[in-house]
Order: C-alpha cells, then structure tokens, then sequence
C-alpha cells in the first residue's frame, strides 16, 4: 500500500515539538470545530469566535473565567506532579468534596468565630480533609499494594455519599424548608472577594500560587527530583535508594491537599454552602487539565484557562447561536484526541514519501 | 397568593394574550427576549423536555413579538448565576431557571441585573425581580394512589423518590392517600434516590421495588428507566412530568404531566404590558398547569373514576390533605375535618401512615 507520510523515530524527544504540538492541536481544533459548525449550518468564523473568544472580550468575562479556571489549575497542578511520580490519583473529585465537607463542617460549627482565626481555620481543615481522603489510598498502596487508581476513584463516591447523607441529614438547615443543602455560611467563613462586584475571589489568585509552588517543589527541590526519577526511571531511583513508599505519600497528600483546597474555595465562595451538587466534575476534568499542560504545574494554568474558556464558550455558543450543549463536549474530545494525535510528533519526525517509492508498494 | 387570586391574573391574562398583537398598539416594537435555564438535555423525556415545550408554546404563540433562548445541562452551582447573567446582558428581558438548585444563584443575578424579572421554578426565596412558580404535583399522585389502589392485588405499592424535598413528601403521602381511600390496608414503599435524574438507580430501585412484591410503581425522578423496568416485569406503572407511553405502551396507566405553556405565556405578556409583579404561583388541575395523560390499562369503570377524581380536586371538592391525617409513629398531625394550609403543605417534612421507608 502506497503511505504518503511515513513516521520515522527521532531518537530522542524534540523540545520544539514538546512545546508547538499543543499550539498546533488548539490550531488543528479551530479548524476541525470550525468545519463542524459549518456542517451545521452556522458561520465557522462567527462559531469559533463565539466559542473562543466572545466569553474573553464581554463584560465580566475574565472573571467568569477566573472563578471557573481556580479549581481546575489548583488541582492539575497536584495531579501534574502525582503523575509525574507515576502516582495515578484519579480521586481528584472525592479529595475535593472531602476538602469541602471539612470546611464546611468548620464554617458551621462556630459560625460566629471572627474572620481571622475561623477563615484560616476552614482553608486548613479544607487541606487536611483532602490530604486524608488521598491518604487513605496512599496507605492502601503502600501497605497493602491495592491499586490508587481504583481505590482514589471509588472514594470519589463515598465522598459524594458522605456529602448527601449531611446535607440531606445531621446538617440540613433547618429553615430550609427540609430541601437537602446547610445554612449559608457566616460572613466569616466566606471567601473574600478580591475585586469587588467581580465574583473573583482568593482562590483565584490561590490557584496560580499553587501551581507556581508546585513547580518549585518539582524543580528546585531535591524531593522533586526523586519524585521525577522514581516516575521516569522507577529502578534507578531503587538503585539510588529513594524510599519508593515515601514519594507516593509525598504525591497524594500534595495533590489531595491542593484538591481539598480547591473543594474549600469553592463551597465558601461561589457556592456559600453546602448543597448535593458542589462540583460539575471539576475532579475529573483537572485530570485532563494536567495532561493538557503536559504534566507540568505552569502548563497547567494555561490548560486550566483553556478548558474553562471551553466551558463559557459552551453556555456563549447555546446563548448566541442556538447549539445544543453538546457541543461543548465535542469540542472538549475533539481538543484532546488532536493533542494526544499531536504528541506524536514528539517522538516521530513526518516524511513525505518519494514517488520512486510505488515500486516498494508492489513489492510488498 | 391562593389559587382564586392566582386563577384570576391567569384567566386575565390568558384574555389579554389572546388580544391580537395589532390591537396592542406596541406591536411594532422590538421582540421581547426570553431565557430559559435547563437542568438537563432538552431531550431528557421528562422534566427539562416537558419545560422546553412550555418554550416552544410561548414561542408559537408570540410569534415576531418574542424570541427565546434556552441554556440546557446547566449544573446547580456558581455556573447558574453565569449563565443567568450572561443571559441578561445578552438582552433577556424575563429569564425562567427551572430547578430548585438555582435559587441562590438566581437571586444572585437579580441582585445584580434590577431591570430583568427573574422566574424561579419551585423554588421559596422571592425579591423584587423574582417570582417563584410550582405545581401541586401532589394532586396528580393522588389520582395515581386511587388506580393504584383499584389496581393492585398485593395491595402494596412502590414510590421512587429523589430527595426529600416537601414536593416529594406531599407526593408520595399524596398517593398514600389516595390509595387508602380505596383500600384502607394498602401499602407504599418508599425509596429515595437521592437524584433526580439517574437511570441507572432508578432502574435499581424499580426492581427492588418489584422484588419486595410491589404490582405497581411509581417515580418522582425524571427518567423512563422504572417505567421501562415495569414494562418487561409485566406490572403496572405511572410516567413523570410528560406522557411516557411510548417507552411503556402495556405498563403506563397514565401519568402526571407538566403544562408550562400558559404560565409562560402569561409572565411574558406581563413583561410586554409592564405589569409584570413579583409573586408566588402554585397551579394545579384547576389552573391548567397539571393534567392527566390518558388513562390506560385499565377498566372503563376506573378511567371514569380517575377522571371523578381529577374533576373533584380540580373543583375543590376534594382538597386531597385533608384530616384525619396520621404520621407513621400513629400521632395525629391533622384534626378531622381540617384541611392542611399551603404554608404547612409547602414544608411538609414527614410521611402519613401506610407508607414504609423513611426521610433521608
């Protein structure tokens, strides 16, 4: 069969290509969606404008997309360092509603304490509710070599469990009228709004911070550089005598921690209580957040920027032109099969195959 | 607001919407724009569909005089009050969230957009610019607790519930109720989901349900899993929110549907003349915001019955809580005679006699 391109290895990865294979997957998917929108009837430039670019430029739109970015980058910035240690903690949503409860749990209990010890106190009970979610299954691993992949994800139901069994019971608020959701927490126990009238509130600047930490630890810190061998070289670290153990607990209490941070922020911020429904899957999409940013910490503030605008541009796109919802979801898998479709040439160098090469066809 | 006051602004309203648009002089000015935030897909087959028809009869009837547009699997959360700010600046005059979750975000966008009314679907926190708008879903239920109660051999019944909201405790004592009023013995199971639209536990609950001897069922959850369920059990059940006989032609005896139209209708006409005022509307029979899908299954002597009932509630005869009412540790919490108020009907917090399961 005659190939037009054939895929030659490079040897080794090209640190061009680590870089321009994002850009060029973002390209490929304007094209792609922009052929999509047409195909449905609509002006490809108008779509894609509205998709990627009206959210940005109307009023209030940054902040949107600040508030909606801040649990994403915050998260994908842990899970960005867990996977790269080879620790594959899937149970970002279960750590993030534990962080939650934790706070929340806090922010009920002594609702009348002042702002300043009763707010620290919910942001650490938030840290710690996490840490421990993820700490459970760093222990089953550890101890009883029971897989984090499954053992995170299934928490994510308990958790959700946990959060409907409260809410629906022991601290449903009682004016509520017996609809499953606690009181409002107390002025106190609210997340300050950094610009007023905006909606942005700390833990949008929390999230960069985080992540810029993260980095910190990664690349300056000689624990970061055992968590980046044990993951890409698992026998050398052995040979260098890194506790194997240790870096997994390092890696899922960091990004449990940062998770239930994130879960924190978000119920004494946006939300302002607790309800059934605290997250829209914001543990699960910061999975794709960190591979989006390609495993780093600061690539995963863009990806986290860029996943949020999808979803804005979701609600713009149903708003101004009338697409259903699931173009969002298209336009989500069609980003990230271009990316992974992209990655390849990371590793691979494109060759146009010569003419003289029909014969080889025949051959075979 | 009662039902009486509410049946007036209705009926005159429907009058004035039925006025041809020329004779309103306005006419020529620009289409009013009007939003709508959906919980689910508009093809959920149940609650947010039933919704978008509501739309769909608002768009039909007003014509070049309005357009609408609609944001749907918006989550209960902060991206509400986006999604309802965004459709405010985008020029929606009057912006319908139809789920409980959008409460506080809904108020939140009111606060922020003064000018734009704000309709809030069962929902109890009310502003300026909001209004909050229901349905007596209870007194479909208890149409259902009187087939049911014609009906079954075993003499139980099956409820799957979501969450214990008031809507669902006065639905499912509601069908208890009813299906008392025939057989004093009978029956109900309760489950609660703890979701509003999840197939996969739905189904779960049917069969439990069916398995626990159960010959009908019913649901206060948005998919057509548990009617589906029925279907191949071969027992008998009842469709939310909107006729679901085509997923069960043999099971369905009939099912509580949501009539939106008219409200909408109504609301967007008061933006249009200016006299559009904050309120608190629950409609049911008699309001034309609940009716019957047609009765199936069943004997002709039992569709005339169930049609009794529906013209006896929708009449007020029958005012469905109606003492002795008797919780299920046996307390007396409604004297004889007395009917219950719709400030404690609408904070209804436990179960009537009959019904096994419990709150949470």
């Amino acid at each position: 069969m005659f190939e037009p391109i054939r895929l030659v290895p490079r040897g080794q990865p090209s640190p061009f290509w680590t870089y321009a294979s994002p850009a060029l997957a973002i390209v490929l998917t304007v094209i792609v969606s922009g052929v999509m929108f047409f195909a449905m009837g609509k002006s490809p430039g108008a779509a894609v404008y509205t998709f990627l670019v009206a959210p940005l430029v109307q009023a209030g739109g940054l902040s949107a997309l600040a508030v909606k970015a801040a649990p994403l980058i915050m998260m994908g910035a842990g899970l960005a360092l867990c996977y790269r240690a080879s620790v594959w903690n899937i149970g970002c949503e279960g750590q993030f509603t534990l962080g939650a409860i934790c706070a929340g749990g806090v922010a009920l209990a002594w609702p009348d304490l002042p702002a300043p010890i009763l707010y620290p106190a919910a942001m650490i009970a938030g840290v710690v509710g996490g840490a421990a979610t993820a700490a459970l299954s760093a222990w089953l691993r550890t101890s009883l070599n029971v897989n984090e992949i499954l053992s995170s994800l299934m928490m994510t139901y308990v958790a959700q469990y946990l959060l409907i069994y409260l809410v629906t019971g022991p601290w449903r608020d009682p004016q509520g009228f017996g609809f499953p959701q606690t009181a409002m927490f107390s002025d106190s126990a609210t997340t300050p709004i950094l610009i007023p009238g905006s909606g942005v509130h700390l833990g949008c600047l929390f999230a960069p911070l985080a992540a810029i930490a993260v980095w910190a630890l990664m690349s300056k810190s000689t624990l970061g550089f055992q968590l980046r061998v044990v993951g890409e070289a698992p026998r050398a670290a052995r040979f260098a005598g890194f506790s194997e153990k240790r870096l997994i607990w390092v890696a899922m209490l960091v990004s449990g921690g940062l998770a239930g941070l994130a879960g924190m922020f978000e119920v004494t911020g946006p939300i302002g209580q607790l309800t059934p429904q605290i997250s829209p899957g914001y543990g699960f999409t910061a999975v794709i957040v960190a591979f989006l940013g390609r495993l780093h910490p600061i690539g995963a503030i863009f990806a986290g920027l860029l996943l949020a605008l999808s979803y804005l541009g979701g609600d713009a796109a149903q708003i101004d032109l009338g697409l259903p919802n699931a173009v969002t979801g298209i336009f989500q898998g069609v980003l990230l099969f271009l990316l992974l479709a992209c990655d390849i040439l990371i590793l691979y160098r494109p060759r146009l195959a010569r003419p003289s090469g029909a014969n080889a066809g025949a051959a075979r | 607001m009662d039902r009486r006051t509410f049946n007036t602004l209705l009926g005159g309203g429907l009058i004035a919407a039925a006025t041809p648009l020329s004779l309103r002089g306005a006419a020529a000015a620009d289409p009013i724009k009007v939003g709508y935030v959906y919980l689910g897909p508009v093809g959920d087959f149940g609650w947010t569909y039933q919704h978008d028809v509501g739309r769909k009869e608002a768009d039909a009837h007003f014509g070049a005089a309005q357009t609408s547009v609609y944001v749907e699997n918006v989550p209960e959360g902060p991206d509400a009050e986006h999604v309802c700010s965004d459709l405010a600046a985008k020029g929606c005059k009057l912006i319908f969230t139809t789920s409980f979750g959008y409460m506080n975000y809904t108020l939140a966008a009111a606060k922020k957009f003064p000018a734009v009314k704000f309709e809030h679907a069962t929902g109890y926190k009310r502003a300026d610019n909001v209004s909050t708008y229901n349905i007596r879903f209870y007194e479909g239920r208890f149409v259902q607790g009187v087939i049911a109660g014609k009906l079954s051999k075993s003499g139980v019944a099956g409820y799957i519930g979501s969450v214990a909201v008031p809507e669902v405790v006065q639905g499912a004592n509601a069908f208890m109720l009813g299906m008392r009023s025939i057989n004093p013995q009978a029956k109900l199971k309760l489950i609660l989901i703890n979701s509003w639209y999840d197939p996969g536990k739905e189904g779960d609950a049917a069969k439990a349900l069916i398995d626990q001897g159960c010959d009908i069922i019913t649901q206060h959850t948005d998919s057509p899993t548990p009617l589906q369920v029925a279907e191949s059990r071969g027992i008998l059940a009842f469709g939310e929110a909107t006729d679901m006989a085509k997923f069960a032609p043999k099971a369905q005896l009939t099912a509580s549907v949501n009539v939106w139209g008219p409200y909408y209708i109504k609301r967007i006409q008061d933006v249009i003349d200016g006299t559009w005022k904050s309120g608190d509307v629950w409609g049911g029979f008699n309001a034309g915001m609940l009716k019957m899908a047609p009765f199936a299954n069943m004997p002709d002597d039992l569709k005339a019955l169930a049609q009794q009932t529906v013209d006896d509630i929708s009449s007020g005869k029958n005012k469905v809580f109606v003492g002795p009412l008797v919780d299920q540790s046996g307390a007396t919490k409604l004297a004889a005679g007395q009917t219950m108020d719709d400030g404690t009907l609408s904070g209804l917090q436990w179960l009537v006699q009959g019904i096994e399961g419990k709150l949470g």
